[in-house]
């Protein structure tokens, strides 16, 4: 790894002159993790790479533990995690520090991401920098998921059946992507063996990329809260002591906050239907995702709607897919040439309630999408007539789109023959009766709900009270516009694409930045207000 | 307008949190279990008599095939045997469950409860001798016995409902603890065929009936034998049976928090040491 400057390692004993020769490996660490420069005002914001170096260990060690006990088989997968949990000496502690530690891992790196973002760490010289943190982000996803699968609960099974099922919509190639991946028709032990040796892989792949992404940072530098690049001496302390201590004390304080899960609450953030083995012939009455994954589950169901040829199952599939492939494209999509956010007092707003929008999609995640979020009144009138002489008329139409013609037609008869209501009941696509009153006392009942099904329980309530007998049922339904969780995953959906696609590149063009200092160092050492650091 | 956009989208999240999501069924009743509290144990005699309500009553149906008998008797297990010194006599004495302290952890091999719990099994096994399918006393380490050979034979049995395992129950039920006790006290008289109604369960009507009655099982140390009793032990139980190492569990966090903190306090003095003449 390259760092700006000569290197200013010196070995000191007769062993580390003779590896420096042959391997510069101290040299390299030196260079790396010692004396590289580090921009002297960098906030706690930038402590958490260090965190998710070390839940990557704490993952790929917990995990090879877990793998020699761990029987990928679906007879035997549940049976082996209870014994893991219960037999295997600190077994608990190691499955707890696992299940947990995916979580901490997440929390991790959306603050990570989301700290790149605010003060964009994505603008060259770090596109690179970005894209690699941008592939480790996807990895981390399908590492989960795959994960998710093994301990073979209801979730698991059902999680990794949607999600394969939502591979089908894609054209052409969907069946056959769905077969593949899930080695054949359904969910089953090929799916589990298959997971279970890629879940063992990926954490390495993983490793693989995170090499590369400190590369490129220790090539480009680190960004800071200014955004202004490092220009002298001044701007950068040693990163150890400096950086490292800071990293330490903030890491120690993210482990407090795993611990606390870990041992007293490690089932908090899964759901109780993973300790039910799983089993195919029984659907769970909900099925989601584990919390990190929540937003994208949003913006998968968002979709109740066709798009012209694109069905609202497929337009689905794209935007949860898109929803992450638009992360790898953002430095080409933001146009301003200010960094950080805290020079741009717009930009930051948008940037806040992208925030939100986050937040609150994972929550419509977690939620039944048809839950009606903002009261309305869903009402039906019914009419009918109690009493009085049935007459009954056969309608024919010449074919189906002749129908509503004969409807009419049919009911004109009838009425001209004294009858006060009239209903067709349709029998096939061209035929059905018409049937009508003569005399009798009409009556009419209001009802009201607040959900369709409520408001079809009371009609049915008075179907019921009234009789089947009564012949001119008519009921006219009144379904109010519903803001449901879905309208809300449309609205948050749409703000999550609206901020990448338009905001950034538009706002970038046309927004006023604040002033920005000339130096790193100006508004530290120069007694400047600097604001958080 | 920005500023009014952020509000609107406030009131939009406050209203969102405030909307109520109508419940299926009732919400359990919140029981104070000693186990509630982050440093709260298992109330080892309510688990005793819990094993005794699910062996006498619960296992007649319901099997937990995750759970062998040496459980019981291993550390954190409602039988484990400690031997202690008595300070007045100087004899060695037993005590089931850890004493307050000293005494030294009895392995469950040498545990007569435990034994003698699992010999009262009877377990279908293959005959050494012969290969033939045979009946044998149980071992203190085979699972325990399920009540049926497979899940057709436990639906034929059961009117087509099939009687979940209970290893995990409590883990496996939204309300935990609470729910499964709600539950079992729950039941209001009301029957359908062959469905009981119970508002707690999700839907009202369970195919379980009323499992616990009072009297049923006679306590050996004089606790009430009503069904509230019952119930609130059976749950206890099942909850050690779910989490059998939540008392070890606990009682390592609070030292590695400890270890955490002060770690934390030392790494912030260096932290703040390191950094004494540098801006930032």
């Amino acid at each position: 790894m390259k760092i700006h400057g000569h290197s200013t390692y010196e070995p000191q004993s007769g062993f580390t002159r003779w590896l420096d020769k042959r391997l510069p490996i101290v040299r390299l660490t030196h260079d790396s993790f010692v004396a590289y420069p580090t921009p002297r005002n960098l906030n706690y914001w930038w402590t958490f790479g260090a965190m998710l170096a070390l839940c990557l260990v704490v993952q790929i060690v917990t995990g090879i533990v877990l793998a020699m006990h761990y029987i990928p088989h679906v007879d035997f997968a549940f049976a082996s995690v209870q014994r893991i949990e219960r037999d295997i000496p600190y077994g608990w502690l190691i499955q707890n520090m696992h299940a947990v530690g995916a979580s901490m891992f997440f929390l991790a790196v959306y603050i990570h991401m989301f700290r790149g973002l605010y003060y964009g760490s994505y603008k060259a010289p770090r596109e690179l920098l970005w894209i690699l943190g941008c592939l480790i982000y996807a990895l981390m996803v399908a590492t989960a998921f795959l994960g998710y699968t093994l301990p073979w609960g209801q979730m698991s099974f059902w999680g990794a059946t949607v999600i394969t099922n939502i591979l089908g919509a894609l054209p052409l190639v969907g069946e056959s992507i769905q077969v593949w991946i899930r080695g054949g028709g359904a969910i089953d032990q090929p799916t589990l063996n298959r997971f279970f040796s890629l879940h063992y892989l990926l954490p390495f792949v993983i490793a693989g990329v995170v090499a590369l992404h400190i590369w490129a940072l220790h090539e480009a530098g680190q960004n800071n809260p200014t955004g202004v690049d490092v220009k002298k001496k001044e701007d950068t302390v040693p990163f150890t002591p400096h950086a490292t201590l800071k990293d330490l004390f903030a890491t120690s304080l993210f482990v407090i906050l795993f611990a606390v899960f870990i041992f007293y609450m490690p089932d908090a953030l899964g759901h109780a239907d993973n300790f039910i083995p799983a089993n195919p012939l029984q659907t769970p009455p909900e099925i989601v995702p584990e919390w990190y994954l929540l937003p994208f589950y949003a913006i998968l169901r968002a979709f109740d709607f066709n798009i012209g040829p694109i069905d609202s199952k497929l337009a689905g599939v794209l935007a949860m897919f898109a929803s992450i492939g638009i992360l790898f494209v953002l430095p080409w999509l933001d146009t301003s040439r200010v960094r950080s956010m805290r020079y741009r007092p717009i930009a930051r707003q948008f940037f806040i309630i992208f925030v939100v929008v986050c937040v609150v999609l994972g929550w419509c995640g977690g939620q039944n999408p048809g839950r009606i979020l903002v009261p309305a009144t869903f009402s039906a009138t019914l009419n009918w007539t109690q009493g009085g002489q049935v007459i009954e008329q056969p309608v024919t139409s010449q074919g189906a789109a002749q129908w509503d013609e004969a409807e009419q037609a049919a009911r004109a008869s009838l009425t001209e023959q004294g009858a006060g209501m009239t209903a067709v009941q349709r029998a096939g696509a061209d035929r059905g009766t018409a049937t009508g009153v003569i005399g009798g006392a009409v009556q009419t009942r209001t009802v009201t709900a607040h959900s369709v099904d409520e408001l079809e329980a009371q009609i049915n309530g008075v179907t019921e009270e009234v009789g089947q007998s009564a012949p001119f049922f008519q009921v006219e339904r009144r379904i109010p516009f519903t803001f449901t969780v879905t309208t809300l995953s449309q609205i948050m959906t749409a703000y999550y694409f609206l901020f990448f696609l338009i905001i950034l590149p538009i706002l970038g063009l046309r927004e006023t930045p604040g002033r920005v200092p000339d130096t790193i160092a100006k508004p530290v050492i120069g007694g400047e207000e600097a604001g958080a650091s | 307008m920005l500023r009014a956009f952020t509000a609107a989208a406030a009131a939009v999240v406050a209203l969102v949190g405030a909307a109520f999501a109508a419940g299926e069924a009732e919400h359990p009743e919140d029981h104070p279990y000693s186990f509630d509290s982050p440093v709260g144990g298992y109330d080892m005699g309510a688990v005793q008599r819990g094993f005794q309500v699910y062996a006498q009553v619960c296992a007649a149906c319901h099997g937990m095939d995750h759970l062998a008998y040496r459980h019981l008797g291993e550390k954190g297990g409602p039988f484990a045997l400690y031997r202690v010194r008595n300070h007045e006599t100087g004899e060695e004495e037993l005590h089931v469950g850890a004493p307050a302290h000293g005494g030294h952890f009895v392995d469950v091999v040498d545990n007569p409860y435990v034994r003698s719990i699992a010999e009262a099994a009877v377990i279908s096994d293959v005959d050494p001798n012969t290969g033939q399918l045979t009946d044998r006393p149980g071992r203190i380490s085979d699972r325990f016995r399920a009540p049926f050979p497979n899940e057709t034979a436990a639906r034929a049995a059961n009117g087509g409902a099939y009687p979940v395992d209970l290893s995990v129950i409590t883990s496996a039920r939204h309300g935990g603890a609470d729910y499964i006790r709600s539950l079992l006290i729950g039941y209001d008289g009301e029957s359908e065929g062959v469905l009981y109604h119970n508002p707690y369960f999700p839907g009202g009507w369970i195919a379980m009936p009323p499992p616990l009655s009072e009297g049923m099982v006679a306590y050996a140390d004089g606790s009430p034998t009503t069904v509230e009793q019952y119930a609130t032990d059976v749950t206890h139980f099942l909850q050690w049976a779910a989490d059998p190492h939540m008392e070890e569990r606990k009682r390592t966090g609070i030292v590695v928090l400890a270890f955490l903190i002060a770690l934390s306090v030392l790494l912030w003095l260096s932290y703040k040491q390191v950094w004494r003449n540098e801006s930032h």
